[in-house]
């Protein structure tokens, strides 16, 4: 049996199914995304003045990861109007390009989550607190692990304070390497979604973004590579599944322009 | 909708992003005096001038297709 609608527009709703189907789908995305952006502002306006963490992101990559996916935007889009134009060398080449786009967005992104991961703060039994690296850049380290291992001391470096940032500690910690004793340590943590409330929606949000991006460019990938016999045998229906697909990213990518100011810049 | 009419959107947001991001980079750079903030801040405006100019081409060039 036939589906219907796939390429013909069906005449009560004025589309064809899949992009009807698509726009429900977002609706149901935007209230997700809704919910945990208003989670987010709540909680950043009712932070007490001057306790909410600031420039603990690295700009200058987010804004590099905003470039890709606006890129990519623009070439999904250039990819389908190549399709309506029955240019289909063009949109596998278009194609090509957010799909490579998407893959360099996971790889910033990773360095990104690494080098959270990989960030302590410490606090010692003197209520001295820091944040910075320990040496040989460990993930996760706790003070239960440190104990774990027979670590009796261990090198930290201290971060340089940022004049133009409240980030937490480092107040009057002169930043220069040191040897601490383990025995002198009451809390270790690096920064994950654990160590506040900020990177906790921080990962909350960028993960979910993340799992739509792979996502999105599984589905892209799928069109372009092993679904693209369908441009042979019903090319309406191909194009039709492309927009979709570009909808989608459009969705993921107009997300992200709300994230990176609200994360990284405000 | 179509891709069309959702792509005027996001390119809309993205303008709006540019030059939202140039100001708070020029703001920065006016505390810090860091060359990345000025660096930033002339490459945001520039994306924005751009992200118009790319607006206007991508409206002449896919003009006949349906915004719905």
């Amino acid at each position: 049996m036939e589906i219907p609608y796939t390429a013909k527009i069906r005449p009560d709703t004025g589309l064809y199914n899949a992009k009807l189907g698509i726009w429900l789908f977002l609706a149901s995305e935007i209230m997700l995304f809704g919910a945990l952006f208003s989670s987010y502002i709540l909680l950043r306006v009712g932070a007490e003045p001057g306790t909410w963490p600031q420039g603990l992101l690295n700009v200058p990559l987010g804004t590099f990861n905003t470039l890709v996916l606006i890129c990519s935007s623009v070439t999904v889009v250039l990819g389908w109007a190549a399709l309506k134009m029955n240019q289909f060398n063009k949109y596998r080449i278009y194609q090509g390009i957010t799909i490579l786009c998407a893959l360099i967005f996971m790889v910033v992104k990773s360095f990104e989550y690494h080098d959270k991961f990989v960030h302590y703060f410490v606090r010692l039994n003197d209520g001295t607190e820091m944040n910075g690296h320990i040496e040989g850049n460990p993930m996760f380290m706790t003070l239960a692990k440190l104990k774990q291992q027979n670590k009796a001391e261990f090198v930290f470096h201290p971060d340089a304070p940022k004049a133009d940032h409240k980030e937490e500690g480092n107040a009057g910690v002169a930043h220069a390497t040191m040897t601490i004793q383990t025995a002198d340590v009451r809390k270790l943590e690096s920064w994950g979604p654990w160590h506040n409330t900020f990177l906790a929606i921080y990962f909350t949000l960028t993960a979910l973004h993340a799992l739509h991006v792979i996502g999105g460019a599984l589905v892209i990938f799928m069109i372009w590579g092993p679904l693209a016999g369908m441009w042979k045998t019903d090319p309406e229906r191909y194009t039709n599944r492309v927009e979709v697909s570009g909808l989608f990213w459009h969705f993921v990518d107009l997300v992200w322009i709300f994230l990176f100011p609200v994360l990284y810049l405000l | 909708m179509s891709l069309k009419a959702f792509h005027i959107i996001f390119v809309t947001a993205c303008t709006l992003l540019a030059f939202g991001f140039g100001a708070w980079a020029l703001h920065s750079y006016s505390t810090t005096k860091a060359t990345l903030d000025l660096v930033m801040a002339i490459v945001a405006l520039v994306c924005g001038v751009g992200m118009i100019w790319y607006g206007r081409y991508f409206l002449k060039k896919l003009k006949n297709i349906s915004y719905l």
